[in-house]
């Protein structure tokens, strides 16, 4: 045996010891099937992760359980008829789901509501931003174990639904908005119940940033958790408070003309520079505060006149295409619609955030622990409807 | 000084009579303690903290709303998993029960009020208070379920990882007192002086704040609730090692985390808060085994409070962050309160 045949045997000698300790060592990784239905995925969505021991290798999200196709039954209603359905897409700031649809209807008809219907759509508009944010404020709390959170946010989401059902009827699913304006004009004292209202919001915002915010288990759950860089945002198509929670200042509202009166109010957008889920939290947290502002400053600034405008009995949308984003409460959702100049729109493409704020879950829950999957999956904030249309 | 604890009364009963009677006395104090921390603070004291309207309707003042509970509960249908381990299964909630049966045994209520008078009664209670680990351990495995296997080994981890801070957090008390009795314990704490005046004695709470504050935090780990409930963690793993448990083994769970915070407390009053003594009373005063019970019980509701304070108040730990704060920061902490102790103890 010469002497290189001799180190060979020794080296492979030490590689069989070698995976002996590994086999030794190493864990049998185990598949954990959460959802379809499980508290930690807000509804039906399933997430395969297969683990290795408390740790996450990788984690597929697997949605589709409740798609309701409403892409194709926009094809057979007439464009009054479609608000109806698309007001269950984002059940819980529904009102913000009819607006960009409108105003993408009302550009290929090339009519333009009146500024008092302009200014109740976007006070309107706010109202279910602050209706849908306030539940995931609670809700994160819920998801980390905390359950008080979650019953303030009901019963101060309740104040805003009762401002909604005032105006629209309507506790979840308005369908008030019109082409060319909206359907009734406000009831009287409804402005100034809607401010005080907006003074509870406030004091429970303020609730929420001593009981969640401040506590320091939270902190030390979230801080650092599912960190989302800018450029990484970006380019899964992130948006809303996700992307500004990672320091990109980009708001549909400010940044993109449209008639809602958002450029006519003082306002701020709110980013954090952290990424992770704390500053999700955080930067929500503030745009709920801010959405309260704003109604205050819509609710001094609306002007008098009539709510709608003229528009033919029968809707008739002549041929063309539109594409109109608005910044809803889970972020950019925008509305794709090709008319042929029938009643019923030739193809409406939905594009909805929280498809998008998903999309990213892979990526942020390769290497966490267990019950870091809770606190990605709250932090992001998507709503089951939204991502199966 | 030690003073000496006045013998049962004369009455003359055969020890297997006296056991069916202390047998008795501990079986029905554990429903009772479930049922009464389970409507004033699960119930009451929730509602009120998260503007729940909560359950008024059975019963005056919702009163009858856990009895109700209860009876869903028997109702529903006994379900093994089907690859279960059926007698582990069946057996793991009647061990966890058991180790609260067990703490109710050395935990006096009165000079004479008390099941057995262990002279290592801390020791004994703080071991069997352990034995919950091996059923919670049971139901996890027995389940065949990933979730409940998942929920049943963060337990274990947790509820070892607890039991030291728990145990050295007494040992200051223990030094104090000279004594492993919880009789004499509660007896150091009526005749004790703190800084040369004694008029009402010198509970633990005082001097042994650290080790009470430690106690407290462990106390909330072993009874897995938040912020340490992981292995129960309904957003996560959704009921943890209980998941596949319905009826009334289910409830057998229940009453035994209820259970074990009444114990638990009562243990904290004894140790840290002078127990039943009241100042003004003789300490082997007879009127004590009368109102000491009393007393006792609403030093137990006291703690208790603060227990399902937190329970309601906290989000929930993660695994690594609840073993760093056991390890790195309550062992020590509670190693500095002993040696402290120790030195004050011979200096002073």
């Amino acid at each position: 045996m010469t002497a290189t045949e001799s180190q060979k045997l020794a080296y492979i000698a030490g590689q069989a010891a070698d995976a002996r300790l590994n086999v030794e060592l190493e864990t049998d990784g185990m598949t954990l099937n959460i959802g379809p239905q499980h508290p930690a995925t807000h509804g039906t969505l399933r997430i395969v992760a297969r683990l290795d021991g408390e740790q996450v290798i990788e984690a597929e999200p697997i949605m589709g359980y409740m798609h309701r196709g409403y892409e194709k039954l926009t094809e057979v209603r007439t464009y009054p008829q479609v608000t109806t359905l698309i007001n269950r897409i984002d059940w819980l700031g529904s009102f913000a789901n009819e607006v960009p649809f409108i105003l993408a209807a009302e550009q290929l008809m090339e009519v333009e509501a009146p500024p008092r219907a302009q200014w109740i759509r976007t006070a309107l508009f706010e109202l279910s931003r602050i209706a849908n944010i306030a539940l995931f404020l609670g809700d994160m709390g819920v998801q980390l174990g905390a359950i008080t959170p979650v019953f303030f946010a009901f019963r101060d989401r309740e104040f805003v639904l009762n401002q909604i059902e005032a105006v629209t009827g309507g506790r979840f699913h308005p369908n008030f908005d019109r082409i060319g304006g909206l359907k009734d004009d406000l009831p009287k004292g409804w402005i100034a119940e809607t401010k005080a209202v907006m003074e509870k919001m406030r004091t429970f915002c303020d609730e929420l940033e001593d009981l969640v915010l401040g506590n320091e288990i939270f902190q030390s759950r979230c801080r650092g958790i599912g960190v989302i860089p800018p450029e990484v945002g970006l380019e899964y198509g992130l948006s809303g408070a996700n992307i500004r929670a990672s320091g990109v200042d980009w708001d549909i509202r400010r940044d993109v003309e449209s008639p809602l009166v958002y450029d006519q109010l003082d306002w701020k957008v709110w980013t954090h520079p952290d990424g992770d889920s704390f500053a999700r939290y955080w930067v929500r947290l503030q745009e709920t505060r801010e959405a309260t502002h704003l109604v205050d400053q819509i609710l001094d600034g609306i002007p008098s006149g009539p709510v709608m405008a003229k528009v033919p009995r029968i809707i008739k949308v002549p041929a063309g295409e539109a594409y109109v984003e608005t910044e809803n409460p889970l972020g950019a959702m925008g509305y794709y619609v090709v008319s042929q100049g029938d009643l019923i729109p030739f193809r409406v493409k939905i594009r909805s955030a929280s498809f998008s704020n998903l999309s990213i879950a892979p990526w942020l829950l390769k290497g966490v622990y267990v019950p870091d999957i809770v606190t990605i999956l709250a932090s992001l904030y998507f709503i089951l409807g939204d991502i199966d249309r | 000084m030690t003073p000496t604890l006045t013998v049962l009364a004369d009455i003359e009963l055969a020890y297997w009579q006296q056991t069916v009677i202390k047998v008795g006395i501990v079986a029905a104090v554990i429903p009772t303690a479930a049922l009464i921390l389970g409507y004033v603070f699960l119930l009451k004291m929730m509602s009120f903290m998260q503007s729940r309207l909560g359950p008024m309707e059975a019963g005056p003042h919702g009163t009858l709303q856990l009895l109700a509970d209860g009876l869903k509960f028997i109702q529903k249908e006994d379900i093994f998993p089907e690859r279960a381990d059926r007698y582990v299964f069946a057996m793991a909630p009647v061990v966890v029960l058991m180790s609260t049966f067990l703490l109710y045994v050395v935990i006096p209520a009165g000079p004479d009020a008390v099941v057995s008078n262990l002279d290592v009664g801390v020791f004994y209670a703080l071991a069997v208070s352990s034995l919950s680990v091996i059923g919670i351990l049971m139901a996890g495995w027995a389940s065949a379920n990933k979730y409940a296997l998942l929920g049943g080994l963060r337990a274990a981890g947790q509820l070892i990882a607890y039991e030291l801070p728990l145990v050295l957090a007494v040992v200051g008390v223990v030094i104090q007192a000279g004594t492993l009795n919880l009789q004499n314990i509660v007896a150091a704490q009526a005749t004790g002086e703190i800084f040369g005046w004694g008029a009402i004695g010198n509970p633990y709470i005082f001097t042994q704040f650290v080790g009470f504050a430690i106690f407290l935090v462990a106390v909330q780990a072993e009874l897995t609730q938040p912020p340490f409930d992981m292995p129960v963690a309904e957003s996560e793993i959704v009921g943890g090692y209980q998941v596949e448990y319905t009826g009334f083994r289910f409830l057998f769970f229940f009453m035994g985390e209820f259970g074990t915070a009444f114990a638990f407390a009562g243990l904290s009053s004894i140790l840290f808060l002078g127990g039943w003594y009241i100042p003004g009373f003789d300490v082997d005063s007879n009127w004590l085994n009368l109102f000491g019970p009393l007393v006792l019980f609403a030093k137990i509701m006291a703690v208790s409070f603060l227990i399902f304070w937190f329970r309601f108040t906290f989000p929930r730990f993660r695994e690594d962050q609840l073993q760093r704060l056991a390890w790195k920061f309550l062992i020590p902490l509670a190693l500095a309160n002993i040696v402290v102790t120790g030195v004050l103890k011979v200096a002073l």
